[in-house]
């Protein structure tokens, strides 16, 4: 593996930390804004697996659903972020809305204890088939929602 | 009251992430995002012991949503990992891309397997 070229965009949204103004300490007011963004994203998230229990054996859409849509926001924020280059966006949208909102939103934890909580419950396949799904939704998510945005970009920057 | 817990969680999670990728991306320097996995590894494993001492007994319900929905909800994220799993197969980087999928998902589980094992024996 080798070190990215010098300037080439960051893979990590978080942080880039070849970019040496990301290696400077992180300031009070960028951890205050993730922190808030969590709060919105995780109340976002208890809000929908209110509305969508799952039962014991049941296949949790709540889950699905919040990371599904989750990545399918952190690729057009991403690609607006990072695509549209002229106007630089605000320094505290992306720990706002990416690393906090829509991190505190999506889970891997509660993706995991889903799936075993269905395997406890004697639903091997059901348990499979939903950690393969969201991979591939989640995966296929980004991906389309990116390169739309992306599309969206360029067509409104030949018109 | 509910709701209270879940932010209280959520406002130390978020920021502990970001912290701790920080932490981790600073000191390789590979394009593999080992700050997100370790951060959603470290996480599915916190709640797999909550999940194994709540079975057990041992945790309350307020416990669950202060430190599962709310601190291991936040503190793991399913945008980023799916985002950066994009950035390195578009970059050429289909292994990787491929294989921080693969190791990503079946660490999780297995942390929070190992998790809730180890917690339901000992508060059993």
């Amino acid at each position: 593996m080798t070190r990215p070229v010098p300037g080439a965009e960051a893979i990590d949204p978080d942080v880039d930390l070849h970019v040496p103004a990301q290696r400077t300490e992180p300031q009070g007011r960028v951890l205050a804004a993730v922190a808030a963004g969590g709060a919105v994203g995780a109340s976002a998230r208890y809000g929908v697996a209110l509305l969508w229990p799952a039962g014991p054996a049941g296949f949790p859409w709540a889950t699905f659903w919040t990371n599904v849509a989750g990545c399918a926001l952190i690729g057009v924020l991403m690609a607006l972020i990072s695509e549209e280059g002229r106007r630089s966006p605000h320094p505290l949208l992306r720990p706002f809305a990416g690393t906090g909102v829509l991190g505190g939103f999506t889970t891997f934890s509660a993706y995991a204890v889903d799936f075993s909580r269905l395997l406890d419950a004697g639903r091997a396949g059901l348990a499979l088939a939903y950690a393969g799904l969201t991979l591939v939704a989640a995966l296929g998510a980004v991906w389309a929602a990116a390169s739309l945005t992306r599309l969206a970009l360029r067509g409104r920057g030949a018109g | 009251m509910n709701w209270l817990l879940v932010v209280a969680g959520a406002v130390v999670g978020a920021p502990l992430r970001y912290l701790t990728d920080r932490f981790v991306q600073a000191r390789h320097d590979s394009v593999f995002p080992w700050g997100t996995f370790v951060v959603n590894a470290g996480a599915c494993l916190v709640l797999g012991v909550l999940t194994g001492a709540v079975l057990a007994g041992a945790g309350s319900s307020r416990l669950a949503l202060l430190l599962g929905t709310g601190l291991c909800g936040a503190l793991s994220t399913y945008s980023t990992f799916s985002y950066e799993t994009l950035r390195l197969a578009e970059r050429g980087w289909k292994f990787l891309a491929a294989a921080n999928a693969a190791a990503s998902v079946l660490v999780g589980l297995g942390a929070v397997t190992l998790g809730s094992q180890v917690a339901g024996q000992l508060f059993a």
